[in-house]
């Protein structure tokens, strides 16, 4: 394994593929700073280099944004207290107070630099995971796959977001769009349009519904009166800082790195049970937690980054995406005829150690890069918002019309950016949707192929242990919050985005 | 969050009912489009049909189980963000003029090429957002414009169809 990753880390430091490096830390940083824009509609948008670059290249430029647009998150929600990634809400709570109380350079420092500890274990923990957990996979067969896709939908339908009848309503839509096309040898929804027959491609979906909903939906609610943003100097810590956050690091990503290799994955848990942690744990600096606590801040964004490291798992190693940066790289890995799982470290190694190899690259290009840049971070936050969302519309347009130089991709990008809009209205969450859209014919396919083997007896789903526990998880979710608020004296547990809700109020008390 | 509640005004939220009745068409549909569909082929095990009725029925009970929430006054929660004051109402006159623009864009873009139609469209989408120097921004979205086309060409080898500069660019 060693020598394959020494192979894949000379592979990752040829100047080419250096360079994407570098392009994609930078842009992921400037997206992750920029309101509006993150990493998932970024890649998105940037699906179209897949027509004509190296898949190993466009792979290290989507990991160099993933990882950037953390970064970048950070400064955002340290800086102007209105954070944009679900990811950092937790990280303004401290983050910002610190700012206002003039150590905007230290929390920028302890993000920055906790970001790189715990980027850089995730990434070790990575590297030492995904190749086992592949070769774990490889003897499933297509009963215990069509399992897990089935999980992948339910946790990011039933645990994220704050109510799950919207979430399921947003994976119908998905999976709907999903059944667009030819692909079980009839016409499915294409209203008899032949433009519709090879279905609908996941970049006009992605870019539709992350760029055009979203540059809509603040441009029906643009804030007239700007925001406060606060002035910072170069990022630095003094040694009291230092001991003050190398623990919450290292917390921070024992908790982050678990909950991104879940399949219900994603950022908040892990910020979240890290702030309540460093809270409980801070001992005589208790008391600044509210006012601008340094173990507020590394923390919390440790987690964001292990976990970012931690959902590269799922997707590497089965081919399951469990954020919406994980599933617009799953789709451009598609793109490329490339399957994700076992297959992937069998057929390509090369591809697999080279971007493994290329996220240290990318974590210590992040550091070295950023530290001094924050300042210049921070100016983009003052970019005139007209320009902003227009130049956001402009590369949504083109990024649709590039799938096939047709109008009627725009048109299409236009009716579900209508879709995004209204999904934003109505507090559909985004991530049920694509995950839907990318994984809805691919259950499809599993479940056919499953049947098959068994000559169309519904027993074979069940019939490996991996697929029964899988099942057992899936009841758990879906019914455990029913029995629970059955049990008397107990209102069933909250919802993540409540407890938020409640910390909120506690700290700014 | 808790600022929505205070500013919203009380009461059902009816364009939740809206929302439900696009559910339920959409899943009616579904389910009618699957049951025109043929026999699959003697190998396929799972019909074409199946998962759309699955999903089409799904979406209807969906649709019914949101219309009996928002009875019960369930509101919508609208999405925040760093640009976003859900402290106003919406803001339908941006939104019409950005929705012209790119009906614009479809219309004309096979005619006069991305040359010329992206640039209308930065220009015109950034004038719709409130920035009135229409000038400057014609001249931004036709370096953007213009730009990405020889980004595309040089740089991935693709030449974007040029419409009427055809022969130009």
């Amino acid at each position: 394994m060693t020598d394959a990753l020494l192979t894949g880390l000379s592979l990752a430091l040829t100047p080419e593929n250096l360079l994407y490096a570098v392009v994609g830390v930078l842009l992921g940083t400037a997206v992750g700073v920029l309101p509006g824009i993150g990493p998932a509609m970024t890649v998105a948008l940037l699906l179209p280099v897949t027509y004509n670059v190296e898949p190993s290249a466009a792979l290290i430029l989507f990991a160099g944004i993933y990882y950037g647009g953390m970064y970048g998150g950070s400064t955002t929600s340290i800086l102007l207290n209105t954070p944009g990634e679900s990811s950092s809400v937790i990280t303004a709570l401290e983050g910002n107070k610190m700012a206002k109380a003039g150590r905007a350079a230290q929390a920028l420092a302890t993000a920055a630099i906790g970001s790189f500890v715990a980027g850089t274990i995730g990434t070790i923990l990575l590297v030492a995971l995904a190749p086992t957990v592949a070769e774990w996979v490889v003897v499933l067969g297509a009963p215990s796959y069509f399992a897990l896709m089935v999980l992948a939908l339910v946790a990011v339908t039933t645990v994220l977001g704050s109510s799950r009848l919207r979430g399921f309503i947003a994976l119908a839509l998905g999976l709907t769009i999903g059944l667009v096309g030819t692909a079980t040898g009839q016409a499915r929804l294409t209203f008899g349009n032949p433009l519709l027959a090879d279905g609908i491609d996941i970049v006009v979906v992605a870019v539709a519904i992350f760029a055009v909903g979203e540059a809509l939906w603040v441009a029906a609610h643009l804030r007239r009166r700007p925001l406060e943003i606060i002035p910072v100097g170069r990022p630095w810590m003094d040694r009291a800082d230092w001991r003050r956050s190398w623990k919450p690091w290292l917390r921070g990503t024992a908790f982050g790195f678990p909950f991104g290799a879940l399949p219900a994955g994603g950022a908040e848990m892990p910020t979240f049970l890290s702030y309540v942690t460093e809270r409980r744990l801070a001992g005589k600096h208790r008391d600044e937690f509210g006012k601008g606590a340094i173990e507020g801040v590394a923390g919390p964004e440790a987690a964001n980054n292990a976990s970012a490291a931690g959902t590269l798992v799922p997707l590497l190693a089965i081919g399951l995406p469990t954020t919406a940066t994980a599933a617009v790289i799953l789709a451009a890995m598609q793109g490329y005829g490339l399957q994700p799982g076992p297959q992937l470290f069998e057929a390509e190694p090369e591809l697999v150690w080279t971007l493994l190899a290329s996220l240290f690259v990318a974590n210590t290009l992040l550091l070295v890069i950023n530290l001094p840049l924050a300042p210049l971070w921070a100016r983009l936050l003052r970019i005139p918002r007209p320009y902003l969302y227009a130049g956001i519309l402009f590369f949504a347009v083109l990024g649709a019309y590039s799938v096939n130089f047709q109008w009627f991709d725009v048109a299409l990008l236009a009716l579900f950016g209508a879709l995004g809009f209204a999904m934003r209205r109505f507090g559909l969450p985004v991530l049920p949707l694509i995950v839907g859209v990318i994984l809805g014919p691919r259950l499809e396919e599993q479940l056919g192929q499953a049947l098959q083997l068994s000559g169309g007896d519904v027993a074979a789903l069940w019939s490996e242990p991996v697929a029964v526990v899988v099942y057992v998880v899936i009841a758990a979710l879906l019914l455990g919050p029913l029995v629970l608020r059955l049990i008397p004296g107990r209102q069933g547990p909250e919802r993540l985005a409540d407890q938020v809700d409640e910390l909120e109020e506690e700290v700014r008390r | 969050m808790s600022g929505v509640e205070q500013t919203a005004p009380a009461g059902v939220d009816r364009a939740q009912y809206g929302l439900a009745a696009v559910l339920a068409v959409i899943g009616v549909w579904t389910v009618v489009d699957s049951a025109g569909l043929g026999p699959g082929f003697s190998d396929q095990v799972v019909q074409p049909a199946a998962f759309g009725y699955v999903i089409g029925s799904s979406l209807v009970v969906l649709a019914v189980l949101l219309a009996v929430a928002t009875a019960r006054g369930d509101r919508a929660e609208g999405e925040a963000g760093e640009d976003v004051d859900l402290g106003q109402g919406t803001d339908w006159r941006t939104l019409a003029g950005l929705a012209g623009v790119l009906v614009a864009t479809i219309a004309l873009l096979d005619w006069l090429g991305w040359a010329i139609v992206g640039a209308l469209l930065f220009a015109g989408t950034a004038t719709v957002l409130g920035n009135r120097h229409w000038v400057r921004n014609l001249l931004i979205g036709a370096v953007m414009s213009v730009g990405s086309w020889y980004g595309f060409y040089v740089g991935l080898g693709i030449p974007i169809p040029a419409g009427v500069l055809d022969g130009v660019l």
